[in-house]
């Protein structure tokens, strides 16, 4: 079988992170761009499991990285959580989560 | 100790006690202490008349191989001088415990007097231009401060004020002058200075340093402050303003003319300096004929004489200027003192209009009076009459024009001499004041009898004759053009005073066109005020247009403007508040490191 090469990983890790960024950058609403920061992580998790695919230890693969990468996804969901919480608590106050009607940083 | 070194220092002293020390809780004792201090440099004065003591000299400043000395210079210039100065300050000193006794600043007065007494000293003993000039601006300190005694008057504050900074503007001259000389002889020791060949540029120097003379002595242009400088102390308009500070322009032409010798002097200067004697000599006699304040008339002769010195400076006979300088100081200061008297005794009443009459009353001030107007207007065989006749026969030989000028101002000065004599001591008293007066006391008559009798006797001493090269002055009557020409313009003044103002209770020639011209002193005054205003509205119009527009603008409000537009820049267009764009800048910050670090 036809394995994909760390070349082909990482370009897909990277168009991952981009279309996140893009999403980020571009989106009004702040659950979209919540999901599209997940997006941002995970490509980065993506990175961290190629790499410690490729990467090998007395002639096996190095699992310490795909071991990482479990913390992350367990933190990642906690973070999740929180950032959901704190969306909702801005609706209650705003009653919007569009980002355009969020300016109070403005200096 | 070289004795001449106590004539500077007794006078400083006093001053500094007297202004640091005794101030007006001891106003009695600072009054003594001045006159005693004043009557122990007399005493020097006249025991270095006879001896043959040398000056000395100390190094003052250093600068490279340039030496700037405070250094002594004894001769017969200066030693005669110093006569002059400590005897009528002396007089003037003495005068001053009469006339000041009640003034409620008498120790400032006194302080000052000495502080003159110090600076003058200091003009007549230098041996070096450069201390000169130190003394110089001194004199013109204490000239401002004595002027501005009674400062509480708005008057005698801007009449002050005018004195110095008149006198600013030809020393401004002068200094030039003295860096001019310094280069064309490379000395300032006025010793070291001989010259053999004149130059151009020697011109222009010797018309730079007679700026300082145009300044000080008060010669057209500059002579606007000397009537002004009225408003001070009688006593020191005498000393001051008369006999000594206004003829130290005199004693410093004679000096540097004596220093540099008489052959190189370019003739252009020498003319130009003698016509400006001249005409400011016409001037100022055309106007002290219609002054009312007894005071200005005698300031305005005062003017009119100090010309005559200037113009014998000019015609190259320094020595005829100083002899009249040194007759001119007794008989002036007499003047002034009785004109002081007078105005002692009348309560302080200046306007001659309003006297009359004191003849009678004031016996000893008008017998000195008198003597004084005999020798002002040259009277043979007074001291006027032989100072007067040197400097006419210098006209005479070597600028015809200028003899008729002096000739003419010679009748002038009896015209306004007599003028005021017949309306001020002769006639009927012509207020309350002037009918009621009574003779000074002791300690002012007494300064005028001594006064009078130097006016008299002073040709005689020749001893005590500032001047060099072994000068005789003519003494005795001799009938030729020139003491012709004198005797009659005395007689023609005479003649038109008491054909004008015998007897009068008012001035008959009040309404002339021509005397009202010269009442208002040719509007000179008001000419100056015209100049300066434009001249300060200009001035005053670039100045505000660069503090506005560049400095204003461009600088201060110009770089407030580029750090406040920065600001803003960045606050309305990065601090948007906008959660996209803080994150396309973090984006874009991240691919800048990334590319930094992989590429760079």
């Amino acid at each position: 079988m036809q394995t994909a090469s760390l070349t082909e990983y990482l370009f897909m890790s990277g168009l991952l992170f981009a279309i996140g960024l893009a999403g980020v950058i571009i989106r009004r609403n702040i659950i979209v761009i919540f999901m599209c920061l997940e997006m941002m992580l995970a490509a980065a998790a993506l990175t961290l499991i190629a790499f410690s695919r490729y990467h090998t230890v007395n002639g096996l693969p190095d699992y310490d990285g795909q071991m990482l990468m479990f913390f992350i996804i367990t933190v990642a969901a906690a973070e999740v959580a929180v950032g959901l919480a704190i969306i909702v608590a801005l609706y209650r106050a705003r009653q919007t989560v569009n980002t355009e009607d969020l300016t109070s940083l403005k200096g | 100790m070289n004795s001449a070194l106590l004539l500077l220092i007794i006078p400083l002293l006093s001053a500094i006690l007297i202004h640091f020390l005794l101030q007006q809780k001891m106003a009695s004792i600072a009054a003594i202490l001045g006159t005693i201090g004043t009557l122990v440099t007399l005493g020097i004065s006249l025991s270095l008349l006879s001896s043959d003591a040398v000056g000395c000299s100390f190094n003052w400043a250093q600068i490279g191989d340039f030496n700037v000395n405070i250094g002594i210079q004894l001769d017969q210039l200066s030693k005669g001088m110093m006569v002059v100065v400590t005897g009528i300050g002396l007089l003037v000193h003495v005068f001053s415990l009469g006339y000041m006794k009640d003034d409620e600043s008498k120790a400032r007065y006194f302080g000052n007097l000495s502080l003159f007494m110090f600076s003058m000293t200091g003009i007549v003993l230098a041996d070096n231009f450069v201390m000169m000039f130190i003394f110089w601006e001194l004199v013109g300190l204490s000239s401002y401060l004595l002027i501005g005694h009674w400062y509480q008057k708005d008057s005698a504050a801007d009449a002050a004020k005018k004195a110095f900074l008149s006198n600013r503007v030809g020393d401004f001259g002068f200094l030039i002058g003295i860096l001019m000389i310094w280069g064309i002889t490379g000395s300032i020791v006025f010793d070291q200075m001989a010259l053999s060949a004149a130059t151009p540029f020697l011109g222009a120097a010797v018309l730079l340093v007679f700026c300082g003379a145009i300044g000080k002595s008060a010669q057209l242009p500059l002579h606007v402050w000397l009537p002004d400088a009225m408003e001070g102390p009688t006593p020191v308009s005498a000393l001051i303003h008369a006999a000594t500070m206004v003829a130290a322009g005199v004693y410093m032409m004679a000096r540097f003319f004596f220093s540099i010798g008489f052959d190189v002097i370019p003739d252009c200067s020498a003319v130009t300096i003698a016509w400006i004697g001249g005409i400011t000599s016409l001037a100022a006699a055309l106007m002290a004929t219609q002054q009312d304040d007894i005071k200005k008339i005698l300031a305005y002769s005062t003017l009119s004489q100090l010309g005559y010195m200037v113009m014998a400076v000019g015609l190259v006979d320094p020595n005829a200027g100083m002899f009249h300088l040194y007759t001119h100081a007794w008989f002036k200061a007499l003047l002034f003192l009785g004109s002081g008297a007078v105005i002692y005794a009348c309560h302080h009443e200046q306007n001659i209009w309003k006297m009359g009459g004191l003849f009678k009353k004031m016996p000893i001030t008008g017998i000195t009076f008198v003597i004084g107007t005999l020798c002002l207007t040259a009277v043979p065989f007074t001291s006027g009459f032989f100072s007067k006749e040197g400097i006419l026969h210098a006209a005479h030989e070597s600028n015809p024009a200028l003899f008729y000028i002096a000739v003419a101002v010679a009748a002038l000065t009896t015209f306004y001499m007599f003028r005021l004599l017949f309306i001020a001591f002769f006639g009927k008293a012509k207020d309350e004041h002037a009918a009621h007066a009574k003779e000074v006391p002791l300690v002012m008559a007494v300064p005028l009898l001594i006064l009078g009798l130097m006016s008299l006797a002073s040709p005689w001493i020749g001893k005590a004759i500032p001047a060099l090269n072994d000068f005789h002055p003519h003494i005795g009557l001799e009938m030729n053009s020139v003491t012709i020409a004198s005797i009659a313009a005395f007689v023609v003044g005479l003649a038109a005073a008491v054909v004008f103002y015998k007897g009068k209770e008012s001035d008959p020639l009040a309404n002339n066109k021509v005397m009202q011209l010269f009442r208002n002193k040719f509007y000179v005054d008001e000419a100056y005020a015209i100049l300066i205003k434009i001249f300060q509205d200009l001035v005053a119009a670039i100045v505000h247009f660069i503090d506005e527009f560049f400095i204003n603008g461009l600088l201060v409000g110009g770089l407030t403007r580029i750090a406040q537009g920065t600001g803003n820049l960045f606050r309305n267009h990065c601090q948007s508040g906008r959660l996209q764009g803080y994150a396309t800048l973090l984006g874009l910050g991240a691919i800048v490191i990334i590319y930094i670090v992989t590429f760079l």
